[in-house]
């Protein structure tokens, strides 16, 4: 394995670890968001995904769907950074949930809206990161959401640039929570800059 | 009513009027749309990253935008196009997060949309109108009948160059 990032050359036994990665990642991510919504949540095992950038438009329903992105600056022995998407409805329930509101209630995108949901961002990466930072016994710090609710192709044209300095693909993974009745998508990025990919893959002991 | 001809990420085509070409989504990447006045030929790349030399190899070539628009315009020839009779209209080149003291990468839209002026400029390309910058996605379309722009937002609706 060079030093880049070659999503393409990637062995299935990677891919099976950065999956395991994307499961305990996924499992404390619902383990917070349980306890944010206070219900039960069950998550499915999450999908990871090498796409074509040709491909990219198509997910989440075309390139012209509006979609929430949650991106966070990770820094520490790794450095890149953290995008979590989530498509229109499951923002609008996990925020209505969070809100007490029904949850058909109309979702608009005042201060508040946007601030609970850079907080489900802020929650969800955290977890994530920090079960990657015990697996692998790397610092990794999170830095501070931002957010940006547009067409899903120009959101996920930003981890797909980073990506595209090496690469003709992207590495994502899907995640799917439910609460048994409502069930909210969300695919995640995880974006290590060139170097950090390898020493990702390193201290996992997979290179 | 013209074919639309969808036109993805890091990926370039060119038609023959009568044609539409399109492409969704643009962030941070770039749109390059040239309309040949004479013979009415379109042509439209999506570029990702300003130039090919930061790449280790060069697997996809309308990945980036110096050899993108050398590419575009090439197959433009093709079609029987003249480079002097080409005209550029561009969009996109947005930075969708708004980070303060934003990363070289966060700033990659600002880059890109040098780079393409930059290139055309050299290849003596006029662009005669842009729409660049911001924090949001666009769509575009190019029609071969009188070689119009047409940009779509979510936030600002849609409007002609």
């Amino acid at each position: 394995m060079p030093d880049g990032l070659e999503v393409n050359a990637l062995s299935c036994f990677q891919l099976d670890v950065l999956r395991e990665i994307g499961n305990i990642g996924a499992g404390n991510a619902a383990t917070a968001l349980a306890k944010l919504l206070d219900k039960k949540i069950d998550m499915k095992v999450p999908k990871i995904n090498v796409m074509k950038f040709s491909e990219v438009s198509d997910v989440l329903g075309g390139a012209e769907t509006l979609v929430v992105g949650i991106l966070l600056i990770v820094q520490g022995d790794i450095s890149g950074s953290l995008m979590f998407i989530l498509d229109e409805q499951s923002a609008r329930i996990l925020v209505n949930i969070l809100m007490n509101k029904s949850h058909n209630a109309k979702l608009e995108y005042d201060e508040m809206t946007l601030s609970v949901l850079k907080e489900i961002g802020n929650i969800l990466a955290g977890s994530y990161l920090s079960a990657l930072s015990n697996l692998t016994n790397l610092r990794i710090m999170p830095g501070v959401p931002d957010l940006a609710v547009d067409m899903s192709g120009a959101i996920l044209s930003v981890p797909a640039i980073e990506f595209a300095k090496d690469s003709d693909s992207v590495l994502y993974i899907e995640n799917e929570f439910t609460d048994g009745q409502e069930s909210v998508l969300g695919e995640l990025f995880l974006i290590p800059d060139k170097a950090s990919f390898k020493r990702l893959l390193h201290a996992l002991g997979v290179v | 009513m013209a074919d639309l001809i969808k036109v993805g990420m890091a990926d370039l085509k060119v038609a023959n009027h009568p044609a539409v070409l399109t492409t969704l989504g643009l962030g941070s990447c770039v749109g390059i749309a040239l309309f040949d006045q004479r013979k009415k030929n379109v042509g439209l790349a999506h570029i990702m990253l300003p130039t090919s030399t930061i790449a280790r190899e060069v697997t996809n070539r309308a990945k980036f935008a110096d050899t993108g628009i050398i590419d575009l315009v090439k197959e433009m020839k093709v079609l029987g196009s003249d480079q002097r009779n080409l005209i550029a209209k561009i969009a996109g080149g947005a930075q969708m997060f708004a980070f303060t003291g934003a990363s070289e990468t966060l700033k990659i839209g600002l880059r890109n949309s040098e780079a393409v002026r930059t290139i055309l400029k050299e290849m003596n390309i006029p662009i005669v109108c842009e729409d660049t910058g911001g924090n949001y996605g666009r769509t575009i379309e190019i029609s071969s009948e009188d070689g119009r722009l047409m940009v779509r937002t979510i936030g600002f609706g849609i409007k002609y160059l």
